[in-house]
């Protein structure tokens, strides 16, 4: 983790640097397009829509769209917009991020500084998780929520995210402790440390970037979670399912500016996270799970 | 995006006390925005003021499709919902696993066997006992038509289906889009509905379709159908594939295209844009299936529920759902006609008007027939192996002898 | 381990058992929810499921159908395709890019979130604006037509042979930037004196980057190629968000073909023995790497 600096050894040309300048802001308006989209057609009247040009600027500005979305917009039988569902989505994302990310950190600190028989292998099992296609899940997970006593709950789709989370937090952890010094962690032991001490004092304070890496990826990955939140969560929809519901009436009138207005505020939080700890996750990135 | 604390807390508190009581329905379905949506709030506020509370489990997407995968997991969590919107054989199949509740007193007392009519009954019915609430009754074998478009070019309403390829044709020459279709699989199997029907007759649809007669499926009936698929998509424009049904319809609206054969949906949206019917458009039956109608028909399963109190409030809900005060708000919103025959038509506009007498006079002769793509035809397995063969051949993978050749082995290898 | 002198004997044994009484809840949970979930699936595509499960043994019925069925065999033919193309531009532009903005710029926290949101969301937010963009009619065709590019085309996603190119795009827009922060975690990483030495020496930037940084990269490409792969056989959002599969059939993948045969064609047997064979090759192209990684951390 040494070295890092912000520099590359690399001289280049003008010519060179404005050549590399402009690939670099082409790709820039690949990426912003659809968000520009997105946001531009939020912001007109449904004729214009229809009418004009996608990529157009609003004849007439409206926030008209945005206030149906967020409180009036018909979602099932009640007009209340997407708001009450805001809330469902942070009652399910925060224990589910916050646990999945406490149980992959100590799982990474076991596999990496209490290395016993068989830990690899557990490692490997365990990192094969990740892998499984949820579509197949569905039906046995909804057997064992029944019998658990929590289908159509948020405790239960709070265990469905932590379940397939901890695969991802363990790799994430795992890989970022390899690289931290063990004998750190056997001169602790020596002065008296017991298991829980050398995490909460040694381990944990240095795990802030790689704590970044993991948030950030279960956030996204919990909040924008459809399948599970459509098949298990009850009353309690999440903000997805909610969306899902606002843009795809069978048979109606499509208020593509509503929409637009609505997949924004369901993917603000996102948006917000990727935006405010962006420069953390590369550097959280840095400091672990790509050096192997 | 201000959350205090506070509502955080109350909201959760509020969940964990609203959890279903014995006296209400929790209700599964796929109503879920706009017009339709409201339109069943209409069914809440009756059941509310019956003592019944209504617990909403909306699920979008797929035509149904999500909501019932939602569906099989809360089943298999032995968690059933009161209610499920379901539509034809899924009920069957439901009902095959045991798992509907028995209607026949709440039929009896409201005297459902006379007024709903009989070839919907098939449907509401398993062995013999009522399982379903049929909420209305929608067909397929529209054509929606721009009447501006028609009289600029001097075209009457065509009446057969040589007529309707001419002035499709004509619309074209006029540098007009004849058809206007959006290419998804659902879509032109709605079309493929119409089409077999103007084909053969019911006689011919039933054999076909119903009971998968091999003569009926291979003979030249079907070729003759398939060819007049390729017709109908000579005449619609490059930019079809994926296009929502909306958006074509929108097309018709704007006078872009000529006509659009949709279900009946699709008058929504001309109402919604201030359309009037017979001034602004028209609605036809595909021309040369005049006194046919393919229907398919929204229903709500009702799942087996324990308590006496909850059977209680889920038979108030059935008897709210066929009852007439709710089959006439819910229908003029969704441009479906009753699901039962003693309806006043004079309730609805002219095109409801034509639904309804086109529905009285089909039930009386012969004429109603399940509609295949929606799934009143064969069971989910078929419906879709079905829908494979006129999808490829629609989009050009197939010519008309090797998709009526394809049409057979999908159907014998989906059984 | 070192164990001291004069412990309490019990709290030693606690100690040595600590570790794995706190992985226990993790394992357990794993053998449940991954390892048993996959062995109810191989179990069901053995028998005569439709609707719900049932547990009739039919033997390999189901996979033979499977087999048989054409609309199967355009499923994986559109997942090679689709996982080669995606993948490999994913690679290819991440790195570069990367490279690129590893170039002191000027702006490059302005840039960076920008690359990498589109990972912040679902297709279920993007998905319509996506079909805007790639439909004629009224996407990136219609806008260059009116500001006069008359001669513009692309209608690719009405295209049932070209259909699934598009799909591919709209997969790299999503992932290429998390690539590239992967890749630039990397670059940050490698040590600049090696890079100044070899300057010295009078290598070029192109040699510098092809024989020095990106064989250094290695653990990135592994991580890339990884998570790229997985999403690549899981992609079901995508397809049913900008194509539903079509033209025709002809953007199918074996994710949304396992879907629509377990739960909207009641199905459930073909459904399961789809995924048995989606999991077998996931676990052909993870265990390689698995075991790679995991030998040399020994």
């Amino acid at each position: 983790m040494s070295n890092v600096t912000q520099d590359t050894a690399v001289r280049t040309s003008t010519f060179t640097r404005i050549f590399i300048y402009g690939l670099l802001i082409l790709f820039a308006a690949y990426y912003l397009m659809p968000l520009f989209v997105m946001i531009v057609n939020s912001l007109k009247p449904l004729s214009e829509i229809t009418s004009g040009n996608m990529m157009a600027l609003p004849e007439v500005w409206t926030l008209e769209p945005w206030r149906q979305a967020w409180s009036k917009a018909q979602i099932g039988i009640e007009p209340t917009g997407l708001k009450p569902y805001f809330v469902n989505s942070l009652l399910i994302v925060i224990p589910a991020v916050f646990i999945s990310t406490i149980i992959g950190a100590i799982n990474g600190y076991v596999l990496t500084k209490w290395r016993f028989r068989g830990d690899t292998l557990i490692f490997g099992a365990l990192l094969f998780s990740c892998f499984i296609p949820f579509q197949i899940v569905l039906i046995p997970m909804a057997i064992v929520l029944g019998k658990l006593g929590i289908a159509g709950s948020i405790p239960g789709l709070v265990l469905v995210h932590v379940v397939y989370g901890i695969g991802f937090t363990t790799l994430y952890y795992r890989n970022y402790y390899a690289v931290f010094p063990t004998e750190l962690v056997r001169a602790a032991q020596i002065d008296g440390a017991g298991f829980f001490r050398i995490f909460w004092r040694i381990m944990l304070p240095i795990s802030g970037p790689i704590t970044v890496v993991s948030v950030i990826w279960q956030f996204t990955n919990v909040w924008n979670d459809f399948l599970f939140g459509a098949s298990f969560a009850g009353q309690e929809q999440p903000m997805t399912v909610a969306l899902n519901n606002l843009v795809q009436s069978s048979t109606g009138v499509k208020e593509y500016n509503v929409h637009f207005a609505g997949a924004i505020l369901a993917a603000l939080p996102t948006l917000l996270v990727y935006i405010v700890a962006g420069r953390y996750f590369v550097r959280g990135l840095m400091a672990g799970s790509v050096k192997g | 995006m201000k959350i205090n604390k506070k509502t955080v807390l109350a909201s959760a508190l509020l969940m964990a006390t609203a959890a279903v009581q014995a006296e209400d329905v929790e209700v599964l379905h796929w109503w879920t925005a706009g017009g339709e949506a409201a339109a069943l709030s209409v069914l809440k506020d009756d059941l509310s003021k019956d003592g019944v509370g209504w617990v909403d489990m909306p699920v979008a997407g797929g035509g149904g499709g999500s909501a019932m995968t939602t569906l099989r997991a809360r089943v298999t969590a032995g968690n059933s919902p009161t209610a499920v919107q379901m539509l034809g054989y899924d009920i069957q199949d439901w009902a095959a696993e045991g798992e509907l509740a028995n209607l026949n007193d709440i039929a009896a007392a409201n005297n459902w066997d006379a007024v709903v009519p009989t070839a919907l009954q098939k449907f509401s019915k398993y062995d013999g006992n009522w399982i379903a609430a049929p909420v209305n009754m929608h067909s397929t074998n529209w054509v929606w038509a721009n009447k501006k478009v028609l009289d600029d070019l001097g075209l009457p309403q065509p009446h057969s289906w040589d007529d309707f390829v001419a002035a499709m044709q004509a619309a074209k020459d006029a540098g007009k889009i004849g058809l206007a279709h959006g290419g998804q699989p659902w879509q032109e199997a709605t079309m493929f509905d119409g089409v077999v029907l103007s084909v053969g007759g019911a006689d011919f649809y039933n054999k076909a379709f119903v009971e998968l007669d091999e003569d009926a499926l291979t003979g030249p009936q079907m070729l003759e159908a398939f060819k007049r698929m390729e017709t109908l998509r000579s005449f619609v424009d490059d930019n079809f594939s994926g296009r929502d049904w909306n958006l074509a319809s929108s097309m018709v609206i704007n006078g872009d295209a000529a006509f659009q054969i949709m279900g009946d949906w699709a008058k929504g949206e001309f109402i919604n844009a201030g359309k009037v019917p017979n001034e602004d458009f028209l609605c036809f039956r595909v021309p040369g299936s005049q006194g046919t109608m393919a229907f398919n028909a929204d229903q709500f399963a009702m799942f087996k529920v324990d308590s006496a109190s909850a059977q209680e409030a889920q038979g108030k809900m059935a008897a709210a759902i066929v009852a007439p005060t709710f089959q006439i708000a819910f229908n003029q919103v969704k441009g479906s006609v009753p699901s039962r025959t003693d309806i006043d038509p004079k309730q609805f506009d002219a095109c409801g008007q034509k639904g309804i007498a086109d529905l009285q006079y089909a039930n009386a002769t012969g004429g109603l027939v399940g509609s295949m793509a929606h799934g009143h035809a064969q069971p989910a397995a078929i419906k879709n192996a079905v829908f494979d063969v006129v999808t490829n051949h629609f989009n050009g993978e197939f010519d008309a002898e090797e998709a009526v050749e394809e049409l057979f082995n999908a159907i014998d290898a989906a059984k | 381990m070192a164990n001291n002198a004069g412990q309490d004997d019990f709290q030693t044994k606690l100690q040595n058992w600590l570790p794995k009484i706190v992985l226990s809840p993790s394992i357990a949970a794993m053998v449940v929810f991954v390892y048993g979930f996959i062995a109810f699936t191989v179990y069901i595509s053995f028998s005569d499921s439709k609707m719900l499960p049932s547990y009739d043994w039919i033997g390999l019925a189901n996979y033979t159908k499977l087999w048989k069925l054409s609309h199967w065999w355009v499923s994986i033919t559109n997942l090679a395709v689709f996982a080669t193309l995606y993948i490999g531009i994913c690679t290819v532009l991440g790195l570069s890019l990367a490279i690129l903005l590893d170039q002191k710029i000027r702006g490059e926290g302005m840039l960076r979130p920008i690359y990498l949101y589109p990972m912040a969301l679902s297709f279920i937010v993007t998905g319509t604006a996506w079909k805007w963009i790639l439909d004629p009619g009224i996407g990136l065709e219609n806008t260059m037509h009116q500001w006069g590019w008359e001669s513009f085309h692309f209608d690719w996603i009405k295209d049932r042979n070209m259909a699934i190119y598009t799909v591919v795009i709209a997969a790299v827009w999503q992932t290429s930037g998390f690539v590239m922060a992967m890749f630039l975690a990397g670059l940050r990483g490698v040590d600049n004196e090696i890079l100044k030495a070899a300057q010295i020496d009078g290598a070029s930037n192109w040699r510098l980057y092809r024989r020095i940084v990106i064989p250094m990269l290695r653990p990135a490409f592994l991580s890339a190629f990884v998570i790229l792969a997985h999403l690549s056989v899981k992609s079901y959002d995508l397809i049913i968000a900008l194509t539903g599969g079509g033209p025709g059939r002809a953007t199918e993948v074996p994710a949304t073909f396992m879907y629509s045969y377990t739960f909207t064609r009641n199905s459930m047997g073909i459904g399961a023995a789809s995924a048995v064979i989606m999991l077998m090759t996931i676990a052909a192209i993870i265990t390689p790497y698995l075991y790679a990684e995991l030998k040399e951390k020994k």
